[in-house]
């Protein structure tokens, strides 16, 4: 919906799926995507259950690389270097430095809460006590947990509470300047509180980084994203602004499942 | 719109009750501005009563169907077709109210001019004319809110053109009326207070149209020039 208030503005890429497949051994999840991911900006995918967002979500990180028989066709270009985050000479460490990635459930590691933002850094090499501790701090107030664990950073991560412990994920994804982070029900787990603590941080966050983030939650979805895809059976059905999809939907299939009608 | 059911039945039972109850509210106030123009053309001042009493069920509808929106949106957060139907009754339920007022307008107004001892119908022949005009209008805009027509809405809004020209027309007319015998005066002013009324009755099925168009096709026309209703 464009209402004379809304400055008219061309978002920049950040990443696109082109001809995107993928297979799961035999089985295609994914079904020739095509998509854009616009810079700084929040994009959710939507869709019921086995549709194929999260499958879709976990090959911008190489996550499938982890298992064999898993298959890729087609491409992720990730920008603005216009590298093939899919390409057999990309390494998917690297891609993991880029991209970041937040579960479910929050799963921190069983270190102190100072560790855990601070392992990526360290896995890169960084050994400078006085950065660390920069680096940490700066990643644990981008999650907006700073002022709840600034005096008991050597106490173990696992104490905290469940909002707690997803935003110190948050952070600790942060820590390693991700151009792009990976929500995968970033809230499902949490009280209502706690979610909307996460959905204000995601609305503070993507002034520095671009978002992609898989719901369950349509409310949740129309709330935080500046742009919706629907998804179903593999295949991407509808992509667009967040207002568009869920006040006018083109297709019959999003406007049955984002209105509750589908059986 | 879709034509499936929703996985919640409470949902669609508590939607199509809602899209009832503004068909009844439409009914009465149809009902309402028939009588206005009978009591206008026949001089039956005795239904004026029944008008206004009208109006008070009427008024009810109109709260407790703004209440059953708020309820909907709160517990079930409509999106999409089930958002704009939620939002747009809520809008057509206001132009309903007021057209409905405007007939009781119109029959206090026949009141005061019987009971002066005159016969409107003598003054303005036109009135009951571009009244029928606005009463179709009206009941057509119901019947593309019953069947989610909006062409059939479309269609009203190019009508209320013509039911402004011909309000205009019949000022002129009364105007020349009190140039010509002054003692007209207080009966022409009473009629073009009912002119008026029915011109705004034409002017809510417009709107009520408008909301129709937003329903069915999400396109909000409101205040948009001619050549974008169609």
């Amino acid at each position: 919906m464009e209402s004379p208030m809304q400055i008219q503005e061309t978002p920049t890429l950040k990443a696109e799926a082109r001809n995107l497949n993928f297979f799961y051994g035999e089985n295609k999840a994914l079904r020739n995507i095509n998509m854009p991911i616009y810079d700084k900006k929040v994009t959710a995918l939507i869709g019921p259950s086995g549709c194929g967002k999260s499958t879709y979500l976990r090959s911008f990180n190489r996550m499938h690389d982890l298992y064999p028989g898993n298959r890729y066709e087609g491409e992720i270009r990730f920008f603005p270097d216009n590298t093939n985050l899919l390409g057999a000479d990309v390494d998917p460490i690297e891609v993991r430095m880029r991209i970041g990635m937040v579960f479910q459930k929050p799963n921190p590691f069983p270190k102190t809460i100072f560790e855990n933002v601070a392992y990526g850094l360290r896995v890169r090499g960084e050994t400078n006590k006085r950065v660390l501790e920069d680096k940490v701090e700066h990643a644990l107030k981008g999650a907006a947990i700073w002022e709840e664990v600034k005096d008991r950073l050597p106490e173990q991560a696992p104490n905290l509470s469940g909002g707690q412990q997803q935003r110190l994920c948050i952070a600790r994804a942060l820590a390693t300047d991700p151009e792009l982070l990976l929500f995968d029900e970033p809230t499902s787990a949490l009280d209502p509180i706690a979610t909307g603590a996460i959905e204000e941080l995601i609305h503070e966050l993507k002034k520095r980084v671009t978002i992609l983030i898989v719901t369950h939650n349509m409310q949740q979805a129309a709330r935080v994203s500046d742009y919706t895809a629907y998804m179903y059976l593999g295949e991407m059905i509808e992509f667009g602004k967040t207002d568009e999809i869920f006040i006018k939907p083109q297709d019959k299939r999003t406007e049955d499942y984002i209105t509750g009608r589908m059986g | 719109m879709s034509e499936n059911n929703h996985l919640s039945s409470q949902f669609d039972d508590d939607l199509s009750r809602l899209r009832s109850h503004v068909l009844q509210m439409g009914g009465l106030v149809e009902t309402q501005i028939s009588a206005a123009i009978e009591a206008y053309s026949r001089g039956e001042v005795a239904s004026v009563k029944h008008i206004v009493e009208t109006d008070r069920k009427v008024n009810d509808l109109e709260v407790a169907i703004d209440d059953d929106c708020a309820h909907i949106i709160a517990k079930r957060q409509p999106a999409a077709s089930d958002l704009r139907m939620v939002f747009g009754i809520s809008k057509i339920v206001t132009d309903l109210e007021r057209a409905g007022d405007e007939a009781k307008k119109i029959a206090k107004g026949v009141r005061r001019i019987y009971e002066a001892g005159q016969m409107p119908s003598q003054y303005g022949i036109g009135v009951r004319h571009i009244a029928e005009a606005a009463l179709a209008m009206l009941r057509q805009s119901l019947d593309a809110f019953a069947r989610l027509d909006s062409p059939l809405a479309i269609k009203v809004i190019q009508a209320d053109v013509d039911v402004d020209v011909e309000f205009k027309s019949i000022m002129r007319q009364l105007i020349t009326h009190m140039m010509e015998d002054p003692r007209t005066i207080t009966t022409s002013i009473d009629i073009i207070w009912i002119a008026r009324a029915v011109e705004r009755i034409g002017d809510h099925a417009k709107n009520i149209s408008e909301h129709v168009v937003f329903i069915v096709d999400g396109r909000d026309i409101r205040h948009q020039p001619k050549e974008n209703k169609a």
